[in-house]
């Protein structure tokens, strides 16, 4: 028998210590002190290292001659850019309008790349699900072969082996419609308003409130009466049939800047850069593999038997689909459909791969290059992406404890 | 019913059948190859449609790509030339002659001819390792667990990066290059992300409030912004916050990126397999006296791990597909050694992309499908295993 044991029996057999005072614990094993010496230690090892960070920055900063501060943000940036949504001149506009150009451009790029993702990407979930064999087969294919290919690798690919490989200006691909394909990109007819739009459009806008307004009056009717209402043919009357007759009665006041091709270069129109295409291809068919997945997984955690009641209530497929299964199923998508798109949005920084003036490309790249101010321009982008993630995820997590079941 | 009704029903009963009659055989239509086709192909005049264009696409796209890879594909030849349209080939195929000369650029980069047998071992140090650990029936995974975690990364860096003493001639990061880079950042990766993902995860759980907040802030802000601003971060900001003559060269710098970005990522994944086990089991590993670390080490970390096992490995498929990156800070990668090579004036045709790329296809699909595969597998495994 260890000593141990017979220590513990001894203790056994003689007087129990008096239950109202516990033993004392010696004060290097109380928990509580214990975890203040932790967190002391770990807040005293992080402050030092942050400390040693700052002071060897500072040290090399001075030694290389680098300013720091953001005084940099108005000094005139000097460089161009190929494609700007606002105002931009290289030598008129400063660091912090490249800045905003950049951001511009990666908006603009993941809105239109979420956009097409999730349409691509519902198509191929629910395809997945399809009793078709082939249709089904087709649809896993894709999703295997996408998602197990590095983003990188396909950006690459559709870049420099497929928009690249097209052919010169001389021997542009004519596009029914008046737009051309070529290797230095997609020229498009540019859209032009006449006087009289304002008014197609404010007629577009009631329409559109017309039908917001009807539908609340429709919900109401059938939740104190019963009886339905035509709200599909409302809205189709209201938000295309009216502003189309306004159209045709203002004169068709719309017409179109058509691309002219000369022989070095296409003139007018809507010119989309080559890079801009191969990051939208890229993005949207990498992210519709996940958001597919994600799609599937949602519609199959709606129990079959959701559906089976539904139809002994004898409601027919397709309000059981719209009433019951997608409501269902899109308290399970939501959320990971909202994560497949701030990964669109943080993917979109593969452009500088490729030369698309994202904000990466521009601002980490060419305002880091001339400014030398690695500190503050790589903090700037980081606290951006950081603050779109942030944003997302409060409002999923509004939206999580709105939609999170009521269980009694 | 009545009980009179019932008797009278009985009595009236003239003939009850003493066999059971074999169930028909269903119509013809309905069975084989031709019922087969009928539910799962042509059910409605929709889906005949669909199947009908779905049939036309794969008759196109498969021969095509057939055609591409191997029917007009160029075999032999020794530069650029061989690959060009002529009179004889008047259309190209992959250029394998290409890949053939730079396979050897594309796997060990520009890592010195004589040393490269070094890089060879490492490959195969890392095999077995691999087997070993998910080779679930394996002898002593736990010493192949030591071996894999500890063991091999340093016997890896002495081979790899040199060591005078004992005769191993240093061998300069800038050199490394194609596959090997690729293995290395992985292997970095995962070595790195699990058991920094597991103490950070607990700290994200632990009752310490300075613990937890670092921890949320840590693993929230680099889960929050892309990999690309992580790696530029690693590469040019890590210089100036150590002192100059311990400034690291390039490959460690991404190297440090992809193991903060990789461990953030894996936190979270072992966070919810911690979420999943049951406070009984907390409460169970306390109430028996365990300290806290002896509680995770021998109750919660062996159960919450194991549910996560396939969560862990979807994160290494990301962490694999995600080394591409370091391309853009100027590592080279397989995908920068082929993206040099196929603008080399020397091969340079209008194929030599194209078949750069697949080449780079191949080998990512066959890693990462492997890698999925057995985590399918051990997700099969697991559910068998809960059924029980």
């Amino acid at each position: 028998m260890s000593p141990r044991r017979k220590a513990a029996e001894g203790d056994m057999s003689g007087k129990l210590p008096s239950p109202s005072r516990p033993a004392q614990v010696v004060f290097y094993n109380d928990p509580k002190v214990r975890s203040v010496v932790y967190q002391l230690v770990l807040c005293a090892v992080v402050a030092f290292l942050v400390y040693g960070a700052v002071r060897n920055a500072a040290d090399n900063l001075a030694r290389a001659h680098i300013a720091s501060g953001f005084g940099f943000w108005n000094d005139t940036a000097g460089f161009d850019i190929s494609q700007t949504l606002i105002d931009y001149s290289a030598r008129a506009s400063t660091y912090g309008r490249a800045f905003w150009v950049g951001l511009l451009n990666t908006l603009l790029v993941s809105a239109l790349g979420i956009l097409f993702a999730t349409i691509l990407g519902f198509v191929i979930g629910i395809s997945r699900l399809s009793r078709n064999w082939l249709l089904s087969k087709v649809a896993g294919g894709y999703v295997e072969t996408i998602r197990n290919l590095p983003l990188l690798l396909q950006l690459l690919f559709w870049y420099n082996a497929v928009l690249k490989a097209l052919p010169d200006i001389r021997e542009s691909i004519v596009i029914p419609g008046g737009a051309f394909l070529n290797n230095r990109g997609l020229f498009l007819p540019l859209p032009i308003f006449k006087s009289g739009f304002g008014a197609v459009e404010i007629v577009l806008l009631a329409g559109i409130a017309g039908t917001i307004a009807f539908h609340i009056w429709a919900r109401k009717r059938q939740a104190r009466t019963g009886q339905q209402a035509p709200v599909l043919w409302a809205a189709l009357v209201l938000v295309v049939g009216l502003p189309l007759s306004a159209f045709g009665l203002a004169g068709i006041p719309l017409g179109f800047e058509f691309p002219q091709a000369g022989r070095f270069n296409i003139t007018g129109g809507i010119e989309v850069l080559p890079e801009f295409v191969a990051l939208l291809f890229g993005l949207s068919i990498y992210t519709a593999a996940f958001i597919a997945e994600v799609v599937r997984a949602g519609i199959l955690a709606v129990s079959g038997g959701q559906t089976e009641a539904a139809y002994s209530l004898g409601l027919r497929p397709g309000p059981t689909l719209r009433l019951i299964v997608i409501p269902q199923a899109m308290r399970v998508i939501i959320p990971p459909l909202t994560s497949q798109y701030l990964n669109l949005t943080k993917n979109s920084s593969l452009a500088v791969a490729i030369g698309y003036p994202d904000l990466v490309q521009v601002f980490t790249g060419t305002v880091l290059n001339q400014t030398g101010q690695a500190v503050e321009v790589v903090a700037i982008t980081m606290l951006v992406y950081l603050v779109i993630s942030l944003a997302t995820s409060l409002l999923m997590n509004i939206y999580n404890s709105r939609m999170a079941l009521r269980e009694r | 019913m009545t009980m009179a009704e019932g008797d009278l029903a009985v009595t009236e009963i003239a003939f009850v059948s003493g066999t059971t009659i074999a169930p028909r055989p269903p119509p013809a239509a309905m069975t084989g190859a031709f019922g087969w086709l009928r539910e799962n192909l042509l059910s409605t005049p929709f889906n005949i449609a669909l199947t009908a264009m779905i049939a036309l696409l794969i008759a196109w796209a498969v021969p095509e790509l057939v055609k591409f890879l191997l029917v007009v594909a160029v075999w032999s030849g020794s530069d650029r030339d061989a690959c060009l349209e002529s009179v004889q080939h008047r259309e190209i195929g992959a250029c394998w002659p290409f890949v053939w000369e730079r396979l050897p650029y594309f796997i060990y980069g520009s890592y010195p001819i004589p040393q490269r047998w070094r890089v060879d071992v490492f490959f195969a140090m890392l095999a077995i390792g691999i087997v070993w650990l998910l080779w679930l029936n394996a002898p002593r995974r736990d010493l192949g667990t030591i071996y894999f975690f500890v063991v091999l990364p340093v016997t890896s860096f002495i081979l790899l990066t040199g060591w005078g003493a004992i005769g191993l001639q240093p061998v300069d990061t800038v050199l490394w290059g194609g596959v090997l880079v690729t293995i290395v950042v992985a292997s970095v990766g995962i070595v790195f992300s699990l058991p920094l993902g597991i103490l950070l995860a607990l700290g994200r759980r632990s009752r310490m409030p300075a613990v937890r907040t670092l921890s949320v802030i840590f693993i929230e802000f680099v889960r929050g912004v892309p990999l690309v601003t992580v790696l530029f971060m690693a590469s040019v900001m890590l210089p100036l916050f150590v002192p100059e003559r311990l400034s690291p060269d390039k490959l460690v710098r991404a190297l440090v990126g992809i193991a903060i970005f990789a461990s953030a990522y894996m936190a979270e994944v072992v966070r919810a397999g911690l979420q999943a086990i049951p406070k009984g089991q907390y409460e169970g590993a306390m109430a028996v006296g365990l300290r806290y670390w002896q509680m995770m080490r021998l109750i919660i970390l062996p159960q919450a791990l194991k549910v996560t096992i396939p969560n862990i490995v979807n994160t290494y498929i990301g962490l694999f597909k995600d080394t591409t990156l370091v391309f853009i800070v100027g590592i080279f990668d397989l995908l920068h050694t082929i993206e040099v090579a196929r603008i080399d004036p020397k091969w340079a045709t209008p194929v030599t992309s194209t078949t750069g790329y697949a080449v780079a296809a191949i080998f990512y699909l066959v890693f990462c499908y492997g890698m999925s595969r057995y985590a399918r597998a051990m997700e099969a495994r697991l559910a068998r295993v809960d059924r029980r």
